[in-house]
């Protein structure tokens, strides 16, 4: 398999593959941090979060398209604008979403999983019913388009580096965020001991509801990101999710440096055996070297305790 | 009430007698061959039901991969049905006869190693019994030694799910590929695709049925169902107790996986095919809401809960197509929310003690619990 290349050769493949595989990282990152920071706080797993990501999908399609109808001068920038409406709209869902479901739910962590999966289904169903079962595809500005030649042999696509870009950005804010600002100082509270928080005055219940709405969210902007790499479908949400797990699990599920980790080693793995070998054996590969990592060290990378 | 040391109480035995006469007696009766044969789909996904009432229900463990096992005990069967059926005289108009159909379609000319052995049917019968317990064996002992429970072990279970379907589909010379196995013909040389054939393998199912059903009822009234439901419940003082917890919750897992392989295989012989639809984490997870619907605490509930979603979902889906995944999230949900239990929770609560009082013939302070009464309640986790 490795034979046929040489070693510069090699270096030149591992880099593209690399670059190509950013956005799938960048996919990964923000719905995995999103997942982290709900499984993290709440212990609630969402099974329904690509059907959150594929909403912002579905937004970002909207956007478009009335864009090109109404405001065609204006498409260069409707990606933000995008962006920013996919963000509102999974936040505005993931909150009604808490108050109707997950907060009947919490410490029952297997329970949030089906009732949750019922959630997925039903959501599943409406966008069906709304946008028809058929793949919608989404129209990239011209400026988005194309790719970069940085030396001879390696190209990377200008959208990979843009999404990275908007990732790393909006890690960062999750950062900033969380440790920096007063409402993470309340959120980081909740997580360790729900019931002082409690005592000390901070009102639990509305930071749950806005971790969750936060999660949401980020899941909406991943769905932005997700157009450029794959078609918008009802049920494109459940190919993401297991992977997202994956991630979240594999990184130890209450530290987002671990979250980003993962991530990034997944999803490198991930499209650099992809060259190598059929898309399905890579994943395959992937997928079975997680879970093996896993049955070895079930903590993950970055375990802040010992996982039950 | 768990102390009572009969195999079968009073109770239990009228719901075995009621289940024996509506699936030997009524169904047959009263349902042409094409829906008795759909009863016996259905009732192939309860013998997975049943297994998940002894793992989740009475162990506590979630297993989202119970598709595996079932497509592991099916892919079994459809190999050895599927070499019989791809005899060199049937095959003659292929350009290497004697070998399945798919293999020549991806340029395959010869058997590959491990399609071998399936030409006997004693290794095929083995094979599906021993297989997905070795596989859940594995998977259990990794992950149970480690103490790894709860959500993190549903994940992988669903993580396994999603990687045996991707190989499948993907190796498409192999194993049919996103097709499945298919065009299954004779069973040693009995035609299995005619209407009286179909008669005789549903009772057959129904007689394996009865047999799961026993075992999963004797491993529940032994000290290893008490222990079990101990584990449940509180895991540590069985722990500190001297108990080897991770062998126990191994032993209730490779149990579930063996009656899922068994459902498996009966789903091929019946409906006469297998693909990787049946393996992945949508099934598997549907399998496990009738467990939720039936009860997770009744082995007889999962029997009916299996029927009765199905039933539904074959109604449902045939007049109103868009309602039925609506239906199917609600559901879902109003078990999770509304009644943990399932059906059986409901009939042990209202229901029974209507009974109870009406038959009267004991006075029971607590209105009429079943043997359910210490595993009453207790929540998934």
């Amino acid at each position: 398999m490795f034979g046929d290349y040489s070693i510069g050769d090699l270096g030149a493949i591992f880099a593209m593959q690399g670059f190509a595989g950013l956005i799938l990282f960048s996919v990964y990152v923000l719905m995995a941090l999103g997942l982290a920071i709900i499984f993290g706080q709440m212990g609630v797993i969402n099974m329904a979060h690509g059907e959150f990501m594929i909403l912002g999908a579905y937004v970002t399609y909207l956007t478009a398209e009335t864009f090109q109808v109404y405001l065609p001068s204006l498409f260069g920038g409707y990606f933000f604008l995008a962006m920013l409406l996919a963000f509102i709209a999974s936040g505005s869902l993931g909150m009604l979403v808490e108050w109707a479901l997950i907060r009947h739910l919490y410490r029952r962590p297997l329970d949030t999983l089906l009732a949750t999966w019922g959630l997925s289904l039903i959501l599943q169903q409406a966008y069906r019913s709304i946008f028809g079962a058929r793949e919608v595809g989404v129209e990239l500005p011209q400026w988005m388009l194309g790719s970069e030649h940085v030396t001879d042999t390696i190209e990377v696509p200008i959208n990979g580096i843009f999404v990275m870009c908007l990732t790393v950005l909006i890690t960062l804010c999750v950062a900033y965020i969380m440790y920096k600002s007063r409402w993470g100082r309340q959120v980081r509270a909740v997580m360790q001991n729900r019931v002082m928080a409690g005592a000390v005055g901070i009102n639990t219940e509305k930071v749950d509801r806005y971790t969750f709405a936060l999660g949401c969210g980020i899941a909406g902007i991943a769905g932005s990101a997700f157009t450029m790499i794959g078609s918008t479908s009802p049920t494109a949400g459940q190919l993401y999710i297991v992977d997202t797990f994956l991630v979240v699990v594999f990184g130890g599920a209450a530290s987002l440096l671990g979250t980003i980790a993962s991530a990034f080693t997944i999803s490198q793995a991930q499209s650099t055996m992809e060259f190598f070998m059929s898309g399905s054996m890579a994943k395959v590969l992937t997928l079975l070297a997680i879970v093996a990592i896993l049955m070895m060290r079930p903590q993950g990378l970055f375990a802040l305790k010992v996982r039950k | 009430m768990m102390d009572n040391p009969r195999f079968l109480n009073r109770t239990e035995a009228l719901g075995i007698l009621a289940l024996v006469v509506l699936l030997v007696v009524i169904l047959p009766l009263s349902l042409d061959v094409f829906r008795l044969n759909l009863v016996a789909k259905y009732l192939t996904y309860a013998f997975v039901a049943i297994g998940l009432v002894l793992c989740w229900g009475f162990g506590g463990i979630l297993s989202l991969g119970q598709g595996v096992f079932f497509g592991l005990g099916g892919y079994c069967m459809a190999m050895y049905l599927k070499l019989e059926a791809s005899s060199v005289a049937n095959t003659r108009i292929q350009s290497t006869p004697g070998i399945p159909d798919f293999m020549d379609w991806n340029q395959i000319t010869q058997l590959p190693f491990f399609w071998q052995p399936f030409h006997s049917l004693t290794f095929t019968i083995l094979a599906i019994l021993i297989v997905p317990a070795l596989f859940a064996f594995l998977i259990g002992a990794a992950m149970f030694k480690r103490r790894v429970g709860g959500v993190y072990f549903a994940i992988i279970t669903q993580a396994v799910a999603a990687i045996l379907t991707i190989l499948i589909v993907g190796q498409q010379g192999y194993t049919g590929g996103i097709n499945g196995i298919t065009d299954l013909r004779t069973l040693k040389g009995w035609d299995i695709r005619p209407d009286h054939a179909k008669f005789v393998l549903y009772f057959f199912e129904v007689a394996c049925l009865f047999g799961c059903i026993f075992l999963a009822q004797f491993v529940r009234h032994s000290k290893l169902g008490r222990i079990l439901v101990a584990m449940r419940d509180k895991e540590d003082r069985v722990r500190f107790s001297g108990y080897s917890v991770a062998n126990f919750k191994i032993f209730a897992f490779t149990l579930a996986a063996m009656f899922a392989a068994i459902g498996g295989a009966m789903f091929t012989l019946q409906v006469g095919f297998m693909s990787p639809s049946f393996v992945g984490i949508v099934p598997s997870i549907d399998m496990v809401i009738f467990t939720a619907v039936g009860g997770r605490l009744s082995i007889f509930g999962a029997v009916y809960g299996t029927l009765l979603v199905n039933l539904a979902k074959t109604a449902l889906s045939e007049s109103f197509p868009q309602l039925w995944l609506f239906g199917l999230g609600a559901l879902f949900i109003a078990v999770v929310l509304a009644f943990p239990n399932g059906l059986a929770g409901i009939w042990r609560d209202h229901v029974q003690p209507r009974i109870d009082r009406l038959l009267a013939s004991r006075k029971l302070k607590s209105g009429g619990w079943t043997d359910n009464s210490v595993a009453d309640g207790a929540p998934a986790e």
